[in-house]
């Protein structure tokens, strides 16, 4: 037997609560069989899921590194892993392994700053760790902005916790946005990127953009009208990855691999890499 | 270092053959040569190398990483992994003794790949000096001296005799296995086996191919080459340059159900390939050509760059042979490197 | 050594790029030791007398390039084809794969092209150099002083000493005669192969489908291979994968390859070409024509544009399943 440790090898993980966030996404919690979580992480720190036989894949752990009793991933239905895990009830084992790449400076950089926080759809679930971390050790971070958006009312994640958590919060901004106008919508209306540069940020914040390729794209043009520098601004990517640690070769881009790189990084860094990811 | 004379190197194999698993380049019918196990009566191929590498040994085309067992909606992992059989793999040519390297900084990196570690650690690798390199051959060009093989063991092969010389504990242990027939000698008949060599190293066609244009740092004179478009327009996407290259080491993670269970294994993978990238909602790379670059910027910038400047490439001329097309990094170098690589 | 030479070739070249009849070349280029010619969409005469080549070496079949070439062209390209090569480009009209008013076809007669792993086991390595004359290559390497003479017929392809056609079947212009079809022996192997005992047969098979590493260059250089996706790339297909996951998966793989241009294969041996482990899979496809022409008579795909295939072109003179049966028992 090969007593060697080996991180290809997985936990078991127990889903103990399936949310409905949007008509596409659920958020899973998941423990270990004997109910605790299964490994620390830091925020925006990533997880192989798997479940055998249908494929592994990686999502970005949505949970707080604060939330010391468990995990939860919020996932979009889109592939053969997602499809199964939507259908998964309470009690499901799935296995699962990490935690996987570099986190956001959430202890240096960000200490002390004022932070700005955009994402547009799923965007937001790599987001909400570190946003939770930021609120749970409030006094170490200036004023909150929080901009999101997404197609509809009822494609906003976490709609609950922001209207009942984040918005209440002192020192803590939450701007809503959707893409069409809608009934029972009294808020903005609008793409983020547009959103962003209308509410015209000061520039003395470090903002974190996630959503989908253009849409960090276009954000990232605005913010640079606004006159941010690219070194204030990081990002959090995703690429087809397999072993999770740098290995497989999938998610090279550049002298970079994604998963153990990244996924986050700061925007001045990803022009360094070339155009493909 | 030690000798024996050639007629007594089935000998030598039966004596390793009694301890250890025993793995010799032999020759197929169909004309390539291949590393099988050796047992009595097989004969070591005079070829110049196998047209699989030995990488197999460390990292085989497929192997089976763990079992599941699921029962409702409980599932057991089974660690399948079992301790490695010590092996010993001769006549390693100097090109692939060093694609171990390569691939030890991949596999060997934290967190480290038990997969490939056991085997590394169990394997003990017999390298053996050409004497009658390919035109294919540019070995030189990563400063690799197939006079002077590595890995655990040397050997030298002159009309009559074989020469031995141990370069790590686990060759000194090698070699002591078969003192008995082999002798002490001097390193006369191999300094003169090694400027033979030489000599002909001097006459090869690539002899002069230089990596001096690449290295890490160089992925924004390279990435948006206009010569990649030429270059890649033959390329029919397929995966042989990878399979047989020695220091490809990209792989996929599968499951398999065989009925009663379910095994994940892992199998080669090629960036050549067009789902390579392919992710649930997207592809980062649609084209033949970004594939196609993807390989030769790893192999002549990215790896360089995050390996102190080694380069992903051995020169072992696998690719030349074998490529439908014959396209192949030698063309790419000259191409994008221009005159510094020539 | 070709009857036409790579001069001939250029000029003609050159000339159909000057007059405007086409905007790019689909030839051979140039390698490194004489015999490693790559596929290459030639837009200059001064590319052409740099660079293009035409001599023992040139076997790929360019028809199938076609099919990406002129998707992606906006001009006229002129591709040069072998007698073989005309059958592969017919088969592709058939089946709608390319516009045919995108390329202009100059048949080229082509007396065989040599395997380079055959001339290799008579010089050994080391090649410097390689020169052709009417009977013989003469080939330079670092060990030897003088050149080797290898009797070119000695060490052509498997296909082209088995070559079934001389003829060119597709052209807008032809340089040379038209070529006749010829009685070759094709089928002995399969006949001999045909004749083992289904043990034996299995024997061989698994022998030889053993060595694959499924590299997929024979279905990438395959004509008959041109679906958008193949099966064998699809994740969501179920069947895709890189590796055989045990010995049998790796023969469906040929087997189903074969199976799926049975019909449609013109026998251009490109898959034995380009296979690095020298499996002979160009006698999987061989039974499946030897089969077809015994079952429903001689068919020849790509022979004409438009033909229907015996496969899938039902008449009331058609084989019984029960007679195929019938007929394995009488061979066992």
């Amino acid at each position: 037997m090969n007593k060697r440790e080996e991180t290809l090898i997985p936990k078991i993980g127990v889903i103990t609560d399936v949310r409905i966030d949007t008509p596409d996404i659920k958020t899973f919690r998941v423990v270990t069989p004997d109910g605790k979580k299964a490994f620390d992480h830091q925020p925006g720190q990533c997880a192989m899921l798997s479940v055998p036989g249908v494929g592994e894949a990686m999502f970005s752990i949505t949970s707080s590194p604060t939330n010391e009793e468990y995990m939860e991933f919020s996932i979009k239905k889109c592939g053969c892993v997602t499809d199964w895990l939507h259908q998964a009830e309470v009690g499901q084992q799935i296995t699962i392994r990490g935690p996987y790449g570099k986190p956001f400076p959430v202890d240096d950089v960000f200490a002390g700053k004022n932070l700005l926080f955009i994402a547009g759809g799923v965007g937001l679930a790599p987001l909400r760790s570190v946003i939770n971390y930021c609120r749970h050790y409030r006094d170490r971070y200036g004023e909150i902005d929080i901009v999101y958006g997404s197609r509809s009312k009822d494609d906003l994640l976490d709609y609950k916790e922001i209207i009942d958590e984040w918005a209440t919060d002192a020192g803590v901004n939450v701007h809503l946005t959707i893409d069409n106008p809608q009934e029972g919508w009294d808020g903005h209306v609008g793409f983020v990127p547009n959103f962003v540069k209308e509410l015209g940020f000061d520039t003395n914040k470090t903002a974190i953009i996630c959503g989908p390729p253009i849409m960090i794209k276009f954000t990232l043009e605005g913010l640079t009208e606004l006159g941010f520098d690219k070194t204030q601004v990081y990002t959090t990517l995703e690429l087809r990855m397999k072993c999770g640690v740098g290995k497989c070769g999938r998610c090279n881009v550049g002298a970079k691999y994604v998963c153990k790189d990244g996924p986050v990084f700061r925007c001045d860094e990803l022009d360094e890499l070339p155009d493909e990811y | 270092m030690r000798k024996c004379s050639l007629d007594k190197i089935y000998s030598v194999f039966e004596e390793i053959a009694k301890t250890a698993k025993l793995y010799v380049p032999l020759d197929e019918k169909d004309g390539n040569a291949v590393y099988k196990q050796w047992e009595d009566g097989l004969e070591w191929s005079d070829a110049l190398n196998t047209v699989r590498s030995p990488k197999d040994f460390f990292f085989p085309q497929m192997e089976n990483l763990m079992e599941f067992k699921t029962e409702g909606k409980n599932i057991e992992v089974i660690d399948t992994r079992c301790e490695t059989e010590d092996f010993v793999i001769f006549g390693v040519r100097a090109c692939d003794v060093k694609s171990f390297e390569i691939l030890d900084r991949v596999f060997l990196n934290e967190p480290v790949d038990s997969y490939y570690a056991s085997r590394r650690e169990k394997g003990v690798i017999v390298s053996t000096a050409c004497s009658k390199p390919a035109e294919t051959c540019f070995c030189k060009t990563f400063g690799i001296s197939p006079e002077e093989p590595r890995g655990d063991v040397s050997t030298w092969k002159t009309e009559s005799e074989i020469f031995f010389k141990a370069n790590t504990e686990k060759g000194e242990a090698l070699l002591r296995k078969i003192e008995a027939f082999t002798e002490e000698c001097d390193e006369t008949s191999v300094d003169e086996q090694k400027e033979k060599i030489s000599r002909v190293m001097d006459r090869l066609p690539l002899k002069e191919l230089s990596t001096d244009s690449f290295g890490g740092g160089k992925t924004d004179e390279f990435f948006n080459h206009p010569a990649w478009d030429e270059l890649s327009e033959a390329c029919l996407g397929c995966g042989t340059c990878t399979f047989v290259c020695p220091t490809c080491q990209c792989y996929d993670i599968k499951d398999f159900n065989t009925g009663k269970g379910i095994i994940r294994f892992r199998c080669w993978d090629s960036c050549m390939y067009s789902d390579f990238t392919k992710m649930a909602h997207g592809n980062n790379r649609l084209t033949q050509k970004e594939r196609f670059r993807q390989r030769f910027m790893h192999k002549l910038v990215y790896y360089p760059e995050n390996n102190d400047g080694l380069f992903s490439c051995v020169g072992c001329g696998r690719c030349l042979a074998k490529c439908p097309v014959s396209m192949n990094i030698v063309k790419v170098m000259k191409k994008i490197g221009g005159e510094q690589s020539e | 050594m070709q009857k036409i030479t790579q001069n001939q070739l250029i000029d003609k070249a050159v000339s159909l790029l000057a007059d405007g009849t086409v905007s790019a070349v689909l030839g051979w280029s140039k390698g490194e030791f004489g015999y490693d010619v790559t596929p290459k969409m030639f837009k200059t005469e001064k590319e052409l007398r740099q660079d293009f080549v035409w001599n023992d070496f040139c076997g790929a079949n360019f028809s199938k390039y076609l099919v990406s070439k002129t998707d992606r062209f906006d001009g006229k390209i002129l591709v040069f084809l072998k007698p073989c090569d005309t059958y592969s480009f017919n088969q592709l009209l058939t089946e709608h794969r390319f516009d045919r008013e995108k390329v202009y076809a100059v048949g080229i007669p082509c007396d065989g092209m040599v395997d380079v792993s055959k001339l290799k086991a008579v010089t050994g390595e080391g090649i410097s150099e390689i020169k052709e004359t009417s009977e013989n290559i003469l080939v330079s390497t670092i060990y030897e002083d003088k050149a080797i003479a290898v009797s070119f017929k000695d060490v052509l392809l498997e296909r082209c000493i088995n070559c079934k056609s001389k003829k060119h079947v597709a052209y807008d212009e032809l340089m040379g005669d038209e070529g006749e079809i010829i009685d070759s022996a094709r089928f002995d192997e399969v006949a001999k192969i045909e004749a083992m005992t289904p043990d034996e047969r299995f024997a061989f098979w698994q022998n030889e489908l053993s060595r694959c590493i499924r590299c997929n260059a024979c279905r990438d250089a395959c004509p008959a291979c041109t679906c958008e996706k193949c099966v064998f790339d699809n994740p969501a297909s179920g069947v895709e994968n890189k590796a055989p996951a045990n010995s049998f998966e790796e023969k469906m793989f040929h087997i189903i390859r074969a199976y799926h241009v049975a019909g449609r294969c013109t026998d251009c041996g490109e898959c034995s070409r380009v296979c690095p482990q020298n499996i002979p899979l160009h006698l999987l496809n061989r039974k499946f024509i030897k089969d077809i022409n015994e079952f429903y008579g001689e068919y020849q795909a790509g022979a004409e544009v438009g033909s229907r295939a015996p496969l899938v072109d039902y008449t009331t003179e058609d084989l019984e399943p029960g007679e195929v049966f019938d007929r394995r028992d009488i061979d066992a």
